[in-house]
């Protein structure tokens, strides 16, 4: 599962450009997962700040 | 806003405006919508732009105008620095730009046109009607409703969301990423009228750290690197507060700027049945420097004046629009970007020896353009040693 530390994320939208799902979304200072996250990394490889994390699934 | 127009384009960025004043000079309806409350903030951009290209749009202003530049600095990673200086002097060879205010004449420039422009506001899906774009729907302030239009400009920029909406795969490889972070800083020692680029895999892997002044002891200090190379430790923020560390260690940071530039190869088509596909969100970005303000604004200039053709006719299937993607594939830009992708390929296999024999290299010659086509030239018909080496890019030449 995608985790998004809104306290460190930019909101560049770098992540957006990336996934391969079209899963995430920005909106202004907003950014969110919609639709099928496969959870795959890429969009936390990609960011510029570490504001995304894979967690494993509890 | 209202429910139909002859051209409806998806952001207000460059290319976006650019598409809409150009249709709306052509006597078409249009409206612009920019998701974000203000045109051209936050900035997500290193400012800098050729002043060839950029005057092929407009006369400049100090208005928006930060720096004038006439000579780009590299700084090899063994610390050599060599000037690129076009010997056309006297002439300056670009400007770093003041993107909040740019962005927003370029905006004003196409309502005074008579462009709708409609800011917080955004496509949420667009409209298909048996296989063709036919408008967007859109939310302003919780309020959803259908746009219709003959054609849709996606300028939507590097997040590319439109056109993937309307089923074109735009997502790039991680590895054709330059994620990107920039200081805005004050109260530095920097030469006030050249850019810098910082090369080598200790500073910026597969990507350069950048200094373009903005003013007085004011630049804007960023790097990209490739998204591969990112990761805990070591990502953009981590490379960027290092070398800031050890070259303006007493500078002020006043904004920080991020941002992701696709260096990828453009999408392989940027029309569809009832859209067009320009600037980032159809990954025409320069694939060397990153840069894409004047892509943007050529291929937006170019989608509306084809849309506007084709809307004359009666025909805006993606075959009536295929002459934008066959002009500017065809033009300088598009020769360009072609030829620099493989300039980029092979610029991010070498090692920090190699890119040092090849900036001494380079500052030995004598350059009458300031362009990498140049460069490269010169140093085939200059350094034989290098010959050997460059031998992937010689059918460039």
């Amino acid at each position: 599962m995608l985790v998004i530390r809104r306290d460190v994320c930019g909101y560049c939208g770098c992540c957006v450009s990336v996934c391969p799902q079209g899963a995430l979304e920005l909106i202004d200072a907003y950014l969110s997962v919609e639709g099928e996250c496969s959870s795959c990394g890429v969009c936390a490889r990609a960011c510029p700040l570490g504001a995304l994390e894979v967690a494993d699934e509890v | 806003m209202k429910s139909e127009y002859d051209l409806l384009v998806i952001g207000g960025g460059p290319g976006g405006a650019l598409a809409a004043r150009t249709a709306a000079e052509k006597g078409l309806s249009v409206g612009l919508v920019e998701k974000r409350p203000a045109i051209g903030v936050p900035v997500r951009c290193a400012e800098g732009v050729g002043r060839d290209l950029l005057e092929e749009f407009m006369d400049p202003d100090p208005a928006w105008i930060s720096a004038e530049i006439d000579r780009a600095v590299l700084v090899a990673p063994d610390g050599y620095r060599m000037a690129l200086e076009p010997s056309m002097a006297g002439s300056e060879v670009g400007y770093v730009l003041d993107r909040k205010r740019f962005d927003r004449e370029l905006v004003m420039q196409a309502a005074a046109a008579g462009a709708e422009i409609q800011v917080k506001t955004r496509a949420v899906a667009p409209i298909m009607e048996n296989g063709t774009v036919a408008g967007a729907r859109i939310e302003q302030n919780g309020q959803v409703q259908d746009v219709r239009a003959r054609v849709v400009v996606a300028a939507d920029g590097v997040e590319s969301k439109f056109a993937r909406w309307c089923g074109v795969d735009t997502a790039v490889p991680l590895g054709e990423i330059e994620t990107c972070v920039q200081y805005l800083m004050t109260g530095i020692d920097i030469d006030e009228a050249a850019t810098v680029f910082y090369l080598g895999n200790e500073v910026a892997p597969e990507g350069y750290v950048w200094v373009f002044p903005k003013g007085p002891k004011t630049a804007n200090v960023g790097i990209g690197i490739s998204g591969r190379k990112s990761r805990d430790g070591n990502r953009p923020i981590d490379y960027l507060n290092r070398f800031v560390k050890s070259n303006f260690p007493e500078g002020r940071v006043v904004e920080w700027i991020m941002g992701g530039v696709s260096v990828c190869p453009p999408l392989e088509k940027t029309v569809a049945d009832g859209m067009l596909i320009i600037g980032d969100a159809a990954r025409v970005s320069d694939p060397i420097t990153g840069g894409g303000i004047y892509n943007a604004m050529y291929t937006g200039r170019l989608a509306a004046q084809v849309a506007a053709e084709g809307i004359a006719k009666g025909d805006v299937s993606a075959n009536a629009l295929m002459p934008y993607d066959t002009a500017w594939r065809n033009s300088k830009l598009g020769k360009a970007l072609e030829r620099n992708y493989r300039v980029k390929e092979y610029f991010i296999t070498l090692s920090d020896d190699k890119l040092n024999r090849l900036v001494h290299s380079i500052s030995r010659l004598d350059l009458s353009k300031f362009s990498t086509l140049e460069i490269i030239k010169e140093l085939l018909r200059h350094d034989p040693t290098l010959l050997l080496e460059l031998r992937a890019l010689r059918d460039l030449v």
